[in-house]
């Protein structure tokens, strides 16, 4: 039994079935970004002045990961030529740079974005206190250049300042080994029990706490968290440089300018992870998703390259099947880097 | 070319009529240049959306939001040409046309709908956002 | 060159043509043969029906008997569905309906019916067994995404069933899944971040979203391209027009809400503020939650896809119940092009009133004012639609058939939930209904007996093809009246009490607000007796159902004399559906036309004379 028009196209719409039905399973993705998209402009009109961030990630890396997909556009519309003028092993070629520029993208997402956006610290500090932080806010700067104010502490995060109950001290003894933390007593105030500080790693560069596991440190029984200590980012390292006034095109990671801040000043904490706010839970989820499309679309491209049934092998037996197949492989691959064209400037620039 | 053009016929007995897909070498060796013109003018205008992003056009046109306007419009530029020419939108059938058409009425519909909610909100009841 | 040659012609000729038997698992389980998914969806969708019916039943005791142990199975519920829903009453009999689990039954059965239930049966399981018969198609066009798309929606149900059993029950925030409730409820430090009942709900239906895309996908790409040589658009049956529409709905409306779901699991599992306001207390402490959402967001994302979804429970009941009536009245359509018109429009605009559902976030008036208008435009299309179908019945001889008998009682109970949605539409008077059991009783009435009976309808008119036999047709009498007297007596009542004010969240029937609405509390026994003794309707269709698969009477192969093409296939159909070349040379309903020498001319007949051939100048000569 064989469904008609699998190959050619129906005379009256013109149309072969998968290439009708990758067009309308990209009009449901039309609406699923749009949905995504529209949920982005909805957090951000409803954002309060300082609560969307600017200039947290990467400009030079996010174009980097633009061209790649640009390049894999073009050579997956190439592939697809090449295929249409029967030219084998130019489709080969093609097909697999594409291949490899998907990987390359993901690459740079997964291990060097994403990561690196974990490690980093974020405390929004409390309304009533925002005033004690100008040192490191600057909104009096700010406010005399009608910009709008901050509101958050970013760095890396290099100790963490507690107060343990010591009827409870064996359960933090097991958590600070379990994370390979280094406990030292106070020597300011006696008070105290503990800092928890970083590791060294071998060339005595700081490593810092991991802002997840001084969350994590906060659950254990008996623990009250202090005060945080980190290096600041260059923003708030100098606020009051009109240089921090904008983001920047060339990305600067966090200073040793040492900061403090007490917990109790502080509103919310966390990791550049999701949860951290409105703005990174957007691109998260967004960049994650889309993430999940390159991946389904370098498999698929991967699968029309291997020599196999199905895949490259189909040229022999019926190279048009095999065209048509590269051509809705590549009209999907088109979409998601039209969606990114659009990600791109929205999170890393604007 | 005739080896394939053998070819096309022989999977599709009977359809002459149908737009012949698989024997025009010419008319894609054409397309070659255009491909990666496209894609050479994508690149360039990725460039542009970055340099474009730290002009400050509020400042130059007054009042605000126009950064991202045209960053919009440049997006907006970026994707017409990989639709027209990388997805073979132009030229392409109707039937995909209408679709689009429904589709983008839609979404535009999910935009601007949402957005009026922020337009007209009844006193005191706005719930504050960070 | 005949057209039904270029259609048919394979288009791989290096594949062989397979008709080895396939294996059992092949055959009943993995199938990718359009009916066998059809009938899958079908008995599943069935199931969630009765079971989503079941829990309404339980809540029903609930609200008659408040705190009253649940008779005879209360201990039977209480060890299956655990303490957290159920308790012993004060004289420690188990199987009293807590609140927790009314919540949690409540905000079950309007999932289940609608997305588990109504969905699968109407859309799916009819859609993929009748329509690529109807337009003389051999199967879908892509039989794996088809099956795809059941595995998927097999794998929500798991979901959706397992989610019951986990600490603290089953999703209990409503339908809906309105935020903040719904990021509060089961979250936190107690429950585990991924089996708790409302997250296992989001995921669940991010499955049945996704399901019922690929299957959306697949009902449009094959209405478009497999239809028979012969059958241009204006020929198709009115249920093949209106599974089209469906289908449109759901591939554009369903994604927003899966972005939400998605969404919503980030803010569950992932501890992100998409709807979770700024400062947000819960008894009294702050949240974990860094805040910055909107609630607003969830309801718009969600009514984007859930007031399509409202037209998509009702359009392939109509669907169905055009093609039944058409058949048993022995006379066209009325207004077939009006109907064809009007379902389009239909569809358009649902997509554009969806904020009628949110008169009471304070969107304020412009916004509000836009969805009333639009609102209101829609029962324009919703009157076309019915009004054809009243006119089609005028001068018909009617056959009152099983499935004619549910198909008229369809249209004055869809009338009568149509018609009380129109007060709804207005923002001044929404204001006072708005959570009533005024709503609930609007629209129960459009897809209870609307599309379930839409749904009888066509289980009636196409078991025969489906399984070769006859349903009985005592059974299915008392199955019919017992249905129809007794659905009205749970639902009309409602209208009573929502416009006395009772709310429709109030999980003690009203107890504690009885000085306020005294004088329509009685009616919560009438309507709950009415519902057990619906529940009782059901047992001959059930008996029936099962019985007739083998015991029924023998089916001939076009047991109604109808004329679709459905018909002209053995029964019930194998695989590749049709022994013959279909061509179609006629409209669907040409029944009792003059001069016939008989009283229905099937589609695929070809015309006897040259000038009957000229009146149809659409059909491709045939030359063989």
């Amino acid at each position: 039994m064989q469904i008609p028009h699998e190959v050619t196209a129906r005379p009256d719409t013109g149309l072969y079935n998968a290439k009708l039905g990758i067009w309308l399973f990209l009009a449901s993705e039309v609406m699923l970004f749009g949905g995504l998209f529209s949920a982005y402009i909805f957090l951000r009109m409803g954002a309060e002045d300082g609560y969307w961030p600017h200039g947290l990630l990467n400009v030079p890396v996010g174009a980097g990961n633009t061209a790649i997909l640009i390049a894999s556009s073009v050579t997956v519309v190439l592939a697809w030529a090449s295929l249409k003028m029967r030219k084998f092993s130019q489709y080969k070629l093609w097909m697999g740079i594409s291949i490899l520029c998907g990987a390359l993208f993901l690459i740079v997402k997964l291990a060097y974005e994403w990561p690196q956006k974990f490690e980093h610290f974020g405390a929004f500090i409390k309304k009533d206190a925002i005033e004690h932080y100008e040192k490191y806010l600057g909104n009096h700067h700010l406010k005399e250049k009608g910009l709008p104010p901050r509101v958050e502490i970013s760095g890396h995060l290099h100790e963490v300042e507690i107060a343990a109950d010591p009827a409870e001290k064996e359960k933090l003894e097991v958590f600070l080994k379990q994370h390979d933390l280094e406990a030292k007593p106070d020597e300011h105030d006696a008070k105290l029990q503990i800092v928890c500080s970083e590791k060294k790693d071998k060339d005595g560069k700081r490593e810092g706490i991991r802002p997840g596991v001084a969350e994590d440190l906060e659950k254990v029984p008996g623990v009250k968290l202090i005060a945080f200590e980190l290096g600041l980012d260059p923003i708030n390292a100098a606020p009051d440089n009109p240089e921090s006034d904008k983001p920047h095109f060339l990305y600067k990671g966090p200073t040793e300018t040492p900061g403090k801040i007490e917990r109790k000043d502080v509103e919310f904490y966390s990791s550049f992870a999701p949860k951290h706010s409105s703005y990174f839970a957007v691109y998260f989820t967004i960049t994650g998703l889309h993430g999940l499309h390159v991946l389904a679309g370098v498999l698929i491209m991967l699968y029309f390259w291997l020599p196999i049934e199905g895949g490259a092998n189909m040229f022999k037996r019926n190279p048009e099947h095999l065209a048509n197949r590269v051509e809705v492989v590549g009209l999907f691959w088109h979409f998601v880097d039209l969606v990114w064209i659009f990600v791109f400037p929205i999170f890393y620039l604007l | 070319m005739s080896q394939a053009h053998d070819h096309g016929k022989e999977i599709t007995p009977g359809t002459a009529h149908e737009p012949a897909t698989g024997g025009d070498h010419p008319h894609f060796d054409m397309h070659l240049g255009l491909y990666l013109g496209v894609g050479g003018f994508l690149l360039v205008a990725t460039a542009v959306t970055v340099w474009l992003s730290y002009v400050d056009f509020d400042k130059m046109f007054g009042g605000h939001g126009w950064n991202i306007i045209i960053a919009m419009i440049v997006a907006t530029v970026k994707v017409g040409f990989v639709g027209a020419i990388f997805m073979h939108l132009k030229g392409e059938k109707k039937l995909v046309w209408q679709f689009l058409y429904f589709t983008l009425f839609f979404v535009a519909g999910l935009f601007l709908l949402t957005l009026l909610n922020y337009s007209d909100p009844i006193f005191g009841t706005s719930h504050a956002h960070h | 060159m005949s057209t039904a040659a270029l259609t048919h012609a394979p288009d791989d000729n290096a594949h062989d043509d397979h008709h080895h038997d396939p294996g059992f698992w092949q055959k009943w389980v993995f199938s990718t043969d359009h009916k066998m998914i059809g009938i899958q969806y079908g008995t599943t969708g069935l199931a969630f029906l009765m079971f989503g019916f079941m829990l309404m039943m339980v809540m029903r005791w609930q609200l008659a008997h408040p705190g009253e142990a649940v008779p005879y199975i209360g201990g039977l519920l209480q060890a299956i569905f655990g303490s957290s829903a159920f308790q012993p009453d004060a004289k420690g009999i188990p199987g009293v309906l807590t609140a927790d689990g009314y919540n949690s039954f409540g905000a079950m059965h309007g999932t289940i019916m609608v997305f588990f239930g109504i969905v699968p049966v109407a859309f799916a399981a009819f859609g993929n067994f009748v329509v690529p018969l109807q337009i003389g198609a051999i199967d879908m066009t892509f039989p794996r995404i088809n099956m795809a798309s059941f595995w998927c929606f097999f794998i929500s149900c798991i979901f959706m069933c397992v989610s019951f059993f986990v600490p603290g029950g089953a999703a209990k925030s409503g339908w809906t899944s309105y935020p903040p409730l719904s990021g509060i409820a089961d979250s936190g430090a107690l429950n585990h971040f991924f089996m708790n009942g409302q997250t296992l709900w989001v995921t669940g239906m991010v499955f049945n979203i996704t399901a019922s895309l690929l299957g959306s996908v697949n009902f449009i790409a094959t209405i478009i391209q497999l239809r028979a040589p012969g059958m241009t658009w204006m020929r198709l049956p009115f249920f093949v027009w209106a599974q089209f529409v469906t289908a449109f709905l759901l591939l554009l409306a369903f994604p927003p809400l899966e972005a939400a779901g998605v969404m919503q699991l980030m803010d569950r599992a992932f501890g992100t503020s998409f709807f979770m306001p700024t400062g947000l207390i819960v008894n009294g402490a702050a949240t974990h939650w860094s805040g910055g959402g909107s609630p607003i967001l969830w309801q718009h994302l969600f009514w984007f896809l859930a007031h399509p979804e409202v037209y998509v429970l009702i359009l392939p009941g109509i669907g169905m119940v055009a093609e039944i009536i058409a058949c048993n009245t022995r006379k066209p359509l009325y207004g077939y092009k009006a109907m064809v018109g009007a379902i389009f429009v239909l569809g358009f605009l649902s997509f554009i009133v969806w904020a009628h559902h949110m008169y009471m976030t304070g969107m304020g008036a412009k916004v509000s004012g836009f969805f009333q208008v639009t609102t209101v435009m829609i029962s324009v299309p919703s009157v076309i639609l019915v009004t054809a179908l009243m006119l089609s019945l005028w001068g018909g001889s009617i056959r009152f058939t099983m499935p004619m008998l549910f198909a008229t009682a369809f249209l004055p109970m869809f009338g009568i939930g149509g018609l009380t949605g129109i007060p709804l539409a207005f923002n001044a008077v929404d204001l006072y209904l708005h959570d009533t059991y005024y709503v609930i009783g609007h629209f129960h009435y459009v897809v209870a007996p609307g599309t379930i009976f839409a749904i009888f309808a066509g289980v009636y008119h196409w078991y025969p093809k489906a399984t070769g036999r006859m349903l009985n047709e005592f059974l299915g009498r008392l199955h019919f009246w017992g249905s129809l007297i007794f659905i009205n007596g749970i639902f009309f009542p409602m209208f009573l009490q929502g416009m006395a004010g009772v709310h429709r969240r109030w999980f003690d029937g009203g107890v504690t607000y009885e000085q306020i609405i005294k004088p329509v509390i009685h009616w919560n026994n009438f309507m709950s007796v009415s519902a057990f003794l619906l529940g009782a309707a059901q047992i001959p269709f059930i008996i029936n159902f099962c019985w007739s698969i083998w015991n029924g009477r023998k089916a001939s192969d076009n047991p109604w004399d109808a004329t679709t093409v459905e018909w002209d296939t053995p029964t019930p159909p194998p695989h590749g559906n049709f022994t013959k070349e279909i061509t179609v040379h006629r409209g669907p309903y040409e029944y009792s036309v003059p001069g016939a020498d008989k009283d229905f001319t099937p589609q695929t007949e070809a015309p006897k004379s040259d000038k009957a051939h000229l009146a149809a100048p659409l059909v491709a000569a045939p030359a063989h």
